[in-house]
């Protein structure tokens, strides 16, 4: 290992620009001529539109224009787009309604887009936005997940019973068998909490029309920029692909928010052509409560079956999954393909048998968040391997250990194909760093504080390297999930890479430039990342499901190979021997069994200046591309196990130690990984403790803002041990798993695990606010009394 | 944000008379509450009257058996005062525990008081306390001055001035933060003075903050957490929300309560 190379822990190259506030976001472009969009946003969570009426908001100071859905539909402008096709069990296709930018006829959520104000200024534009007249029949909502098929209301028409897909995954006989033979069965009523992104930088576009070059340039906070020229093009139809320009610009934090295609870049864009000048929104936390994708949103019946050994036998999954009021880019994927097939968990489970059904609520629309699909996959799993072995009385560590999956590969009854793992390894390390021994004493010295502590753990799977492109087209999705690179060597030896992959947050121009650093052997100074540019980058996916790693570097690792291929030929001319015969090592070109070479650098003169071969022969020039196309899945894994202490006149749950054992096959910069485990274990602890998006029952979000929507603190999170294992992935050349979603997958049921650990029963649903466990516990005095 | 005239006076006086003379004027101190209010166009103020300009409204100083605090001293001011640490801990104290950083160093007393928000810290303090509420106008005993939730005695064009906070024997508080807000859920503030109790409870009454007249019996046979085992206050009359509804506020009273106790007599 080298100081800048593979394993490493560089500092992050980007951080200078960041932490010295040079960073440039969307909102800090400023645009020769640019105007301001405010959005008019539905107050009411269900009503049709009988009226829209501009005349008195057009004669405001400053504005100039105000645009609705009914001018979207006069310019033939489409619909925002779902891209994943789930079927239902009867092979139907799934329900879903229209999602025009701009509400046409009705609003369905409280946020819904009802018309775009654009001023000279923002003010301008709010205040003007306060004069539309707008006049609405109000309709019931329907707004709870779990009674939604039930409602006399419809969201959309299409789905009178607000069902989207009614979707299985798995054998149902053979489940229905293990449970027939079971010696003992676990069941759970699980919800998982609707969560809030809230990214630090919100949203933003500008839109901008060329008339000399009839092209449009957006710029935007997008995790995919080519995904999102695609769909405007190719879907929504503002502009064939060759008149639009996207640009992602540095991007403060996405977390899965930042991948779909909304209903602001779409109307920024068109309009900029309409009123003829850039068009900028950017927007408030209150706008980016009600209007960016949220995440979970789950009510699940779980069984485990086992049998006398304390074998697991059979898991049936039975969830309802609140998709909002529309399905957004990717959500139909999220509770269906990135859900079901990881119930498997850690465990050889002959027989999974899961049924999804995703239904329209008068909600914001709900889409990948943070692991999206596998957090609620894990919660469902390590929950009830928790309780099932606290029920048999056999500890927990132990009843995971005996029910692991010991040899690989290993086929699970719902799609993965685990290539390779070492699951006990993890735990192993894990029970050490947690000092699981101790924790009887602590119990102790905690009770007699008064304090109420316990211990839980989460031994994890997840499904990333997100995807092969054959494999996800056969489940309905509408793109391949390659990767594409480009490397180009500059005549002085420097390089620039061009990543179809997306930074926003997660440090590619560091690790990206590590790879290279090993490769090449050069300084990683002579390193430049380009990305975020449909012009500069030809195309790409972009950067989520913890892919950029093992997809996105392994394209370059491609292209590398391949610039390394060239230069030997160069380098072969060069120094007039066989290109058979020229190695390449640590940034070398040598002839073997001589002490001829030349260094990287002055092998990429030779290719650009020429002079040592024809160009019949060889083509000039050090630039290579390539396109990564997985073969699998990657499968990072590991153990998370929290201990807390409960005070139980308050009911606050304190962290007292949280351990995170994880494998994430090869690593680049162990320190960014580090801090990866760290951020994903806060959203954890997040989802656990104390985030929740409430809506009354009115559709009003109650928790709009973060006086009522908690986000976790530094003063919530103890100093976290983590610890690493290695198992290699087999089927990506840098053997890298990833690591981004990782800890905010495993943490959410080692927290509920610890806190039901320490209070005796397993009646406390996320978020286990203070207020919730000072209940929980109450309700168990009596009981407690009697015994 | 609507638009709005914005004037910075160099007195009282002038203060005063423009407040007087503005129709739908504000006064603006710290900003910590006005200013979020009009960015949400919830305050629509035709004028602000910034009264960070006025050196007569700061300044912290000990006056016979009181600690007087200028209207515009900053949390940040009061949590640092040697003043108030040696007199009043328990007051400096609270003052480090509102906001953050960055709202300690520009909320102020006077405008925390005259706002009267049922979940701020100051209101505690000054009816535990027994404060005086000074104006440019007269003096208001704490009891007078708080009238319920954002409410207060202060009349049309009446500003703060100071607050006269009575040393006490022995005085803390206790405070429960909201998990999202970190204001307080529930905030109890003790005082003993001579034979004198006060128990002042913030965040938990739906009239704002209020003396819980039970503990301060309780309080008066001994002064000890012990005192008050076992209760807690009545959950009627309490606010109630997603984070705690009426009973757990009533219950979270009592905890607070015995630890502020705690804390006052360990001083």
């Amino acid at each position: 290992m080298t100081a800048t190379g593979i394993g490493a822990p560089v500092r992050r190259k980007e951080d200078q620009r960041f932490i010295t506030g040079k960073g440039r976001y969307t909102d800090d472009l400023v645009r020769p001529g640019q105007a301001h969009a405010y959005f008019l946003r539905s107050p009411h969570a269900h009503a049709e539109i009988v009226r829209i009426d501009p005349a008195a908001a057009l004669a405001m100071p400053g504005v100039l224009a105000v645009l609705t859905g009914d001018d979207l539909a006069a310019d033939g402008v489409g619909g925002l787009i779902c891209g994943w096709m789930i079927h239902s069990k009867d092979g139907s296709p799934m329900k879903a309604g229209p999602h025009p930018a701009l509400a046409q006829g009705k609003v369905r959520y409280v946020g819904d887009h009802v018309a775009v104000v654009i001023a000279e200024t923002l003010a301008q534009a709010r205040d003007a936005a306060e004069k539309v007249a707008v006049e609405y029949r109000e309709l019931p909502a329907v707004v709870d997940t779990g009674s939604a098929r039930k409602s006399a209301t419809a969201v959309h028409d299409v789905a009178p019973d607000n069902t989207v897909f009614e979707w299985h995954l798995g054998d149902k006989a053979a489940t229905d068998a293990a449970f027939a033979k079971a010696k003992h069965v676990t069941r759970l009523d699980i919800t998982n909490n609707r969560l809030v992104p809230n990214a630090i930088e919100t949203r933003a576009a500008i839109g901008e029309f060329d008339e000399s070059a009839d092209s449009y340039t957006l710029y935007t906070t997008s995790q995919n920029p080519h995904v999102a020229r695609l769909v405007l093009s190719a879907f929504i139809g503002i502009a064939p692909e060759n008149k639009l320009r996207v640009i992602a610009p540095d991007v403060g934090g996405g977390f899965g928010s930042k991948i779909f295609i909304y209903a602001e870049e779409t109307v920024c864009v068109w309009a900029s052509k309409k009123v003829g000048r850039p068009v900028k929104w950017n927007s408030d936390r209150t706008e980016a409560f009600l209007s960016d994708a949220h995440g979970r949103d789950h009510v699940t019946h779980a069984e485990l079956a086992l049998d006398e050994n304390a074998r697991i036998l059979g898991l049936r999954v039975k969830t309802t999954a609140n998709l909002g009021a529309y399905l957004s880019t990717f959500s139909s994927s999220v509770p269906t393909y990135l859900y079901a097939p990881l119930l498997s968990g850690q465990y050889d489970i002959p027989a999974i048998y899961a049924e999804v059904d995703g239904v329209y609520t008068n909600t914001t629309p709900v889409d990948a968040y943070r692991g999206a699909g596998r957090p609620e996959a894990t919660f469902v799993v390590e929950r009830l391997v928790e309780v099932a072995a606290r029920e048999i009385g056999m500890d927990p560590a132990n009843f995971r250990r005996k029910n692991y999956i010991k040899r690989f590969p290993h086929q699970t009854p719902v799609i993965m194909a685990y290539d390779v793992g070492d699951y006990a390894a993890s735990l192993d390390k894990a029970l050490e760093i947690a000092d699981y021994k101790g924790f009887s004493k602590r119990k102790r010295e905690s009770a007699k504080k008064g304090k109420l502590r316990g211990i839980g753990f989460s031994s994890y799977i997840e499904a990333c390297g997100i995807a092969p492109s054959q494999a996800v087209g056969s489940l309905g999705a509408g793109v391949g999930l390659w990767e594409s690179a480009e490397v180009r060597v500059n005549p002085t030896g420097s390089v620039e890479v061009l990543t179809g992959s997306h930074s926003h947050g997660q440090g590619h121009e560091t690790t990206f430039a590590q790879l290279v650093c090993d490769r090449l052997g050069v300084g990683i100074d002579q390193v430049n990342i380009v990305h975020g540019d449909t012009d500069k980058v030809q195309f790409g996916m972009g950067t989520y499901g913890s892919r950029s790693g093992a997809v996105g570097m392994s394209a370059i690792t491609k292209a590398i190979d391949k610039v390394i291929e060239k230069g030997k030929k160069v380098a072969a001319y060069a120094m007039e021997a066989s290109d058979k015969d020229i190695e390449f090592k640590d940034g070398r070109f040598s002839v073997a069994g001589t002490d001829k070479s030349m260094a990287f650098g002055e092998v990429a003169l030779q290719a650009y200046v020429a002079h040592k071969f024809s160009g019949q022969d060889l083509e000039p020039g050090l630039k290579e591309g390539a396109f990564y196309d997985p073969t699998n899945f990657t499968f990072p894994a590991g153990v998370h196990i929290c201990e807390v202490e409960i005070d139980p006149d308050t009911g606050v749950t304190k962290i007292e130690r949280f351990t995170a054992v994880d494998d994430f096959g090869v690593v680049i910069n162990p320190m960014i990984v580090e801090g990866q485990v760290h951020g994903g274990i806060a959203q954890g602890v997040g989802q656990a403790l104390l985030e929740n998006a409430v809506y009354d029952e009115s559709g009003q979000l109650v928790t709009a803002s973060y006086m009522d929507y908690t986000m976790p603190r530094a003063g919530d999170l103890p100093s976290f041990s983590v610890g690493m294992t290695t198992t290699p992935c087999p089927s990506n050349p840098l053997g890298i798993k990833g690591c981004g979603e990782a800890g905010a997958i495993a943490a959410p049921p080692a927290v509920i695990n610890a806190i039901t650990d320490a209070i005796g029963h397993e009646g406390i649903a996320m978020p286990a606010t203070p207020q919730a466990v000072w209940r929980a516990i109450h309700r168990t005095r009596p009981a407690m009394a009697a015994e | 944000m609507y638009a709005f005239d914005y004037h910075r006076p160099t007195s009282l006086r002038q203060a005063a008379a423009m407040l007087q003379k503005t129709e739908d004027a504000m006064i603006v101190a710290g900003g910590h509450t006005l200013l979020p209010t009009m960015k949400q166009r919830l305050a629509q103020p035709s004028a602000l009257i910034d009264l960070g300009g006025l050196s007569e409204l700061r300044g912290i100083e000990k006056k016979g058996r009181a600690v007087v605090i200028g209207a515009m001293a900053t949390h940040a001011d009061v949590a640092a005062s040697d003043v108030v640490r040696e007199a009043i801990p328990a007051l400096a104290e609270l003052a480090v525990t509102i906001g953050d950083p960055a709202v300690r160093h520009r909320g102020t007393i006077g405008g925390s008081v005259a706002n009267n928000d049922p979940a701020a810290d100051y209101p505690a303090a000054c009816l535990g306390l027994g404060a005086t509420i000074i104006t440019n106008r007269r003096k208001i005993v704490a009891e007078e001055f708080f009238q319920g939730m954002f409410d207060t005695a202060l009349d049309e064009g009446e500003i703060i001035t100071k607050v006269s906070f009575p040393i006490p024997a022995k005085a803390a508080y206790a405070k429960f933060r909201n998990p999202a807000s970190r204001y307080a859920l529930v905030g109890v503030f003790v005082m003993k003075r001579g034979s004198e109790i006060r128990v002042a409870v913030i965040g938990a009454g739906s009239s704002g903050v209020y003396r819980w007249s039970e503990a301060e019996a309780a309080l008066a046979k001994r002064f000890s957490p012990k005192s008050l085992d076992g209760m807690s206050a009545s959950a009627d009359d309490m606010n109630s929300d997603i984070h705690a509804d009426s009973e757990y506020r009533a219950h979270l009273v009592g905890v607070m309560a015995r630890r502020a106790v705690q804390a006052a007599v360990a001083r």
